[in-house]
């Protein structure tokens, strides 16, 4: 399909013309490593944080707030916003199936995920020397399925949402207790044993937890992948089996 | 061969039906004109032709092309311009135009397009700067974009001003001659009696009358009244003989004719052949409004 690259480049301009998306993905986890990176001490490791560093424990939590930001908020309030306002209704009555604009607004929250990862190691590593992820492919997958869950939760809000306003506000409700059980307020190594129980189950928790351990060279546990592909599979389905078009 | 063939469509939501056995043809170079009130299921109707509908009984044909299993060919072929769609907040003019034209086969130049409906000043306008007026041109350069075959606008001209919808209905035209067929659903009786070769007027699902604006009018008030003032006594004689021409009275200095078809050129020609000049000459103005309320029963509400 050539429209697809042509949407493609459209859906990043109008990213880029917008700020507090901008802001609020790509600025906060990169401010968050800068102000607590540059705190005494916060390159040695730490045993509070399981070993990691202060600096890198917070590369890896900027990360997972970019990721629940783009999957939980972004994602579904444009696509939804996009219905509600008959765009993807419009690009019915056209050759191209409105199906390549969500295609497009997956693969640019894809590539902002990937840009914002990418800052905040190269960032760490050469500002407060955290390491590069030293099992990068474990840290790949983690990465990959920690997206793959938080975008099938955004497309299944999306799907349910009945309005751009209303997928912003479902997105707000899962954003915060996503960062709270998923080690974001609190690290998951000073988590009363129940919070850690139970951020486990939920994908960030799971997935701030596979990368971290990736990234210390440790081998990511499958439960915490196989719960991530669960979520992805579960609420992809849904997604794909409640999605209205107008 | 007919550009668009409908045969007996029938479109239910649940137990309403939206849409009860309507036919109807529109051949190639036409404008057709749809009419009715909200929920006479006009757009339902286009909606099934364009194939963003499927159709509960009843054959559509649009270019020999069935809307829901040739869809994708079919959609190179046509543009459409939808009612209440917007576009993303900021998307500039020109940006919509070329994604919009890169998604059809053969295209037209979208610069072209954009100076052809007057956005060449807000090439590089944010949708969400434009006027009503300049967003509603906006939308309909993106259905012809395409260079389509057929041409569905809703609404063509809602949100215009009276200098903008005149502009825009000599673009249409413009593109009819170029061989687009046009189909039309309007509120707007003027525009519809100025553009449309042929009208339908929906009613409860059903088409209640289809015919020109002339015929349609005829139908309903065949009758039509002249009146005026002579400057010079004359036989009144003369006029009764005339073609069409039904009754004739006087009152006071003002005489009244009433006929059918083009008795009103004829009468004014016979007034010259007598070298009568007139004053106050007024043809009671018949009107799609008057044919439609008769057909209808109800008041065109805008």
């Amino acid at each position: 399909m050539n429209a697809l690259p042509k949407i493609l480049l459209v859906e990043s301009k109008l990213l880029l013309r917008e700020k507090w998306p901008l802001l609020f993905v790509f600025a906060l986890p990169l401010g968050l490593l800068l102000g607590f990176g540059a705190q005494p001490g916060s390159d040695k490791p730490n045993a509070d944080l399981g070993g990691q560093s202060g600096a890198g424990y917070i590369a890896a939590i900027g990360a997972g707030v970019a990721l629940t930001a783009l999957g939980l908020q972004m994602l579904p309030s444009v696509l939804a916003a996009y219905r509600e306002r008959g765009i993807l209704r419009r690009l019915g009555v056209t050759p191209v199936p409105p199906a390549a604009l969500l295609v497009a607004q997956v693969i640019l929250n894809l590539i902002s995920a990937v840009i914002v990862i990418a800052v905040l190691i190269v960032v760490g590593n050469l500002a407060f020397g955290t390491p590069v992820p030293q099992r990068f492919p474990e840290f790949f997958a983690a990465a990959i399925l920690t997206m793959a869950s938080l975008f099938a939760i955004g497309l299944f809000v999306a799907a349910v949402a009945p309005s751009g306003r209303g997928a912003q506000g479902i997105g707000l409700t899962l954003f915060f207790p996503s960062l709270f059980f998923g080690g974001v307020y609190i690290p998951r190594e000073v988590m009363p044993s129940v919070l850690r129980q139970i951020g486990d189950y939920t994908p960030l928790g799971a997935g701030l937890k596979a990368m971290r351990d990736a990234w210390l060279g440790l081998e990511p546990r499958p439960l915490h992948l196989a719960i991530m592909a669960a979520y992805a599979v579960v609420a992809g389905t849904a997604a794909a089996r409640f999605f209205r078009w107008e | 061969m007919p550009v668009i063939e409908v045969d007996g469509l029938v479109k239910r939501y649940g137990r309403q039906v939206a849409v009860d056995g309507v036919s109807f043809t529109v051949g190639e170079g036409e404008i057709f004109g749809i009419l009715g009130p909200n929920g006479a299921g006009k757009t339902t109707a286009v909606e099934c032709v364009e194939g963003l509908r499927r159709p509960d009984a009843g054959a559509v044909r649009v270019l020999g092309l069935d809307p829901r299993a040739d869809g994708p060919e079919l959609r190179q072929r046509i543009g459409v311009q939808l009612q209440e769609t917007h576009l993303p907040d900021q998307i500039k003019v020109w940006e919509a135009l070329e994604l919009h034209a890169s998604f059809y086969r053969d295209p037209r130049d979208w610069r072209e397009v954009l100076d052809e409906w007057g956005l060449a000043e807000k090439r590089d306008a944010k949708f969400s700067k434009l006027s009503g007026g300049q967003k509603q041109r906006l939308f309909i350069a993106l259905a012809l974009v395409g260079n389509p075959r057929v041409a569905f606008l809703d609404e063509l001209t809602a949100g215009l001003d009276p200098q903008a919808r005149r502009a825009t209905w000599e673009l249409i035209k413009k593109i009819r001659a170029g061989g687009v067929t046009v189909v039309l659903v309007s509120h707007f009786m003027d525009e519809v009696e100025e553009l449309c070769d042929r009208v339908a007027i929906f009613e409860g699902g059903k088409i209640a009358a289809m015919d020109t604006p002339a015929g349609l009018i005829n139908q309903v008030v065949p009758e039509q009244r002249m009146r005026f003032r002579p400057m010079a006594e004359f036989d009144v004689g003369v006029l009764s003989a005339l073609p069409g021409v039904q009754e004739i009275y006087r009152s006071g200095d003002h005489i009244t004719v009433t006929g059918t078809g083009d008795f009103a050129g004829a009468v004014t020609a016979a007034l010259a052949r007598q070298h009568v000049l007139v004053a106050d000459l007024r043809l009671e103005e018949r009107s799609l409004d008057d044919a439609y309320v008769a057909l209808t029963g109800r008041t065109f509400e805008l």
